[in-house]
């Protein structure tokens, strides 16, 4: 008894806060994902194979891994780019700026998927600028890209910023004073503290964007072994009320994502400790 | 440390189970209690319906709904309320298997109430139960393209003519648009004296002049009206016109081919709902109504076909008489074209099939 008070941390009550934790992931997370695996009643080993392993739904993945790979990337450099202007410089319209990074949160993705597919089609004000260079941007692996792009970006810009606010200043001038060129403070000081939550905003951009299903059925045309996302699949499938190969297609999702997610935490992990 | 840990995650995992379980507890009690309530009285004074629908028949159903009210307090001096959900077909039918309170169902194809059928809610042979497989209005699959048909599209066989781009949803994800392609598939069949390959063939052709695969009916308009795709949208009659009513006509024209399949989307009363709630009754005269002289016009007025000789003659104008097929002679019913065309590995997969 006296060792546990004796490790407790400043705030009491680890087990009613572990309870609510428990209760809270079962409700929220593991009851639903069971209820997944419960529904598909029928589905068997076998079909659980056929389906995942369909050249259709094998494109779809591709289509929706790779497709959210870039667009994490690409929010990871842009998302840094935005916190970094907004925790360094002043400038008028600033607070405005900083509140309409988190719309993509509220705006419903459809919205948000029809109004870029209007931006981006052969015939809207962007799309028509590419479209005599050959380029198609929307009903491509292009514009779906840029959906999930306009999807993942507050979650770089939002994991990075209270990190570069809480980077002293001194630290740089120090560089300074020590004769390091302004790339190599950056490279040494910055970007070592900055590399953890940017792994981290990539992981939940890209994560989001595996899922994401409103806004990228607009933009992709759904071609199928081309711009077909996989949670498309999974929807077509339940239109047909094949709740087993849906299961199936989603189950597969799933996992590869778990698999991916525990990578990019694991090394995120790792750079902390390297980092420290 | 681990005393405390074991207590935390075991009193969590007994909360959220006792929670789940409180939860549907509550749910089916308090359904329960209003409807003996309801029951007890006979008649009560004011009895409400859920009609669960598909996308396009808003307008339709809202109208109607007022006639059926006005309709049934005349007669029974009960105030009925319908409300009304719409979404996708296929959507529907899964919220109403999911648990959704439907006391009838009014949906696009006869599949997706089969599949309700089959979830044990609705009782066998419900397609039986009224006239015309229980599809009190109909309606067939025209073409809508840009104003003066600029590309002389006239019939299926222009589809598939190089340069043209046809709009339509992915059969898959959009029951309506099953009808589509049956259609198309119909026509070709008839074209080549029943030979399937060749049907096969054309169904091919034509999916590789197809742009964009939107999920839905409304998507599809979308694209072929704001983004300018495309060369022919293929569409429900009842859409066409109501496109050409909110986009003006100056901007597209309809074109009826040589023929086209009757597209019948059938009404169920769903059995189990409307017994558990008592509302049988009105639930059945809800759906008869439909094929009252006053049901069948405001359908025929929301372009609908009618199917009431009466209503059917005071609109002929309206709607061009073109051969249709129906997908009992066709197809052998819902159950074996889905079979056929769409499921896993069916003829319309193959088309997207790598070679």
């Amino acid at each position: 008894m006296h060792s546990s008070t004796s490790k407790r941390g400043v705030l009491p009550g680890f087990g009613i806060t572990m309870g609510y934790s428990v209760l809270y992931i079962s409700l929220v997370v593991l009851i639903p994902l069971s209820a997944l695996l419960l529904n598909s009643t029928g589905l068997t080993w076998e079909k659980f194979w056929d389906v995942a392993t369909d050249s259709r739904v094998l494109a779809s993945y591709k289509v929706s891994f790779l497709t959210a790979a870039a667009a994490g990337l690409i929010d990871t450099a842009l998302g840094l780019l935005i916190a970094w202007v907004l925790v360094r410089y002043d400038f008028p319209g600033k607070g405005i700026f900083d509140a309409m990074i988190d719309l993509p949160f509220a705006l419903p993705t459809a919205v948000a998927g029809v109004s870029l597919t209007a931006i981006y089609s052969a015939n809207g004000w962007i799309g028509s600028l590419f479209e005599p260079l050959g380029i198609k941007i929307a009903f491509s692996p292009i514009g779906i890209t840029l959906a999930l792009m306009f999807i993942g970006i507050p979650f770089v810009v939002r994991t990075v910023q209270p990190v570069l606010q809480e980077l002293d200043a001194e630290v740089e001038e120090a560089a300074a004073t020590l004769g390091a060129s302004r790339f190599r403070t950056f490279r040494s000081v910055i970007f070592p503290e900055l590399l953890p939550p940017l792994l981290t905003g990539f992981a939940l951009a890209f994560a989001r964007g595996i899922g994401e299903y409103g806004s990228v059925v607009f933009i992709s045309g759904n071609m199928p072994m081309k711009t077909e996302i996989a949670p498309l699949l999974i929807m077509s499938k339940l239109e047909q009320f094949d709740y087993a190969g849906a299961t199936a297609v989603a189950l597969m999702l799933l996992i590869i994502s778990f698999v991916l997610l525990l990578l990019i935490n694991s090394l995120q992990r790792r750079v902390r400790k390297t980092a420290k | 440390m681990k005393k405390v840990l074991k207590q935390g995650f075991v009193a969590g995992l007994v909360l959220a189970v006792s929670l789940v379980a409180a939860a549907c507890g509550n749910t089916g009690s308090g359904a329960k209690g209003a409807d003996a309530s309801e029951a007890n009285t006979g008649k009560a004074k004011e009895v409400n319906l859920l009609n669960v629908s598909y996308d396009p028949t808003r307008e339709l159903y809202t109208e109607f709904n007022k006639a059926f009210a006005a309709h049934w307090e005349q007669k029974t001096g009960q105030k009925v309320t319908v409300k009304q959900s719409h979404g996708g077909s296929g959507k529907q039918g899964r919220a109403v298997i999911d648990g959704l309170d439907a006391d009838v169902v009014t949906l696009a194809l006869g599949y997706d109430i089969d599949a309700i059928q089959q979830a044990g809610l609705i009782n066998e042979g419900w397609q039986q139960k009224y006239d015309h497989n229980s599809s009190p209005y109909t309606s067939t699959i025209v073409f809508l393209v840009r104003k003066g048909n600029p590309k002389g599209i006239k019939d299926w066989d222009d589809l598939i003519k190089d340069g043209i781009e046809v709009i339509t949803p992915n059969p898959q994800t959009s029951g309506g648009a099953r009808w589509n392609y049956l259609a198309a598939w119909g026509y070709a069949l008839h074209q080549n004296n029943n030979d399937e390959a060749k049907a096969q063939e054309f169904v091919k052709e034509l999916y590789e002049h197809v742009p964009v695969l939107d999920s839905g009916a409304r998507g599809a308009t979308t694209t072929f009206v704001e983004r300018g795709l495309g060369d022919v949208l293929l569409a429900w009659e009842n859409e066409a016109w109501l496109s050409v009513d909110e986009l003006g006509p100056d901007k597209f024209d309809i074109v009826y081919p040589s023929e086209s399949i009757l597209a019948e989307p059938p009404v169920a009363v769903v059995d189990k709902n409307a017994d558990k709630k008592g509302t049988r009754e009105v639930a059945e005269a809800y759906l008869e109504y439909l094929y009252s002289e006053e049901g069948q016009t405001i359908a025929a007025e929301n372009y609908y076909r009618p199917t009431l000789d009466s209503v059917k003659s005071k609109f002929k104008e309206a709607f061009p008489e073109i051969k249709l097929f129906t997908i009992d002679e066709e197809f052998g019913g819902w159950a074996e074209a889905q079979q056929k065309h769409f499921s896993d590995g069916g003829i319309f997969t193959q088309i997207y099939a790598p070679k």
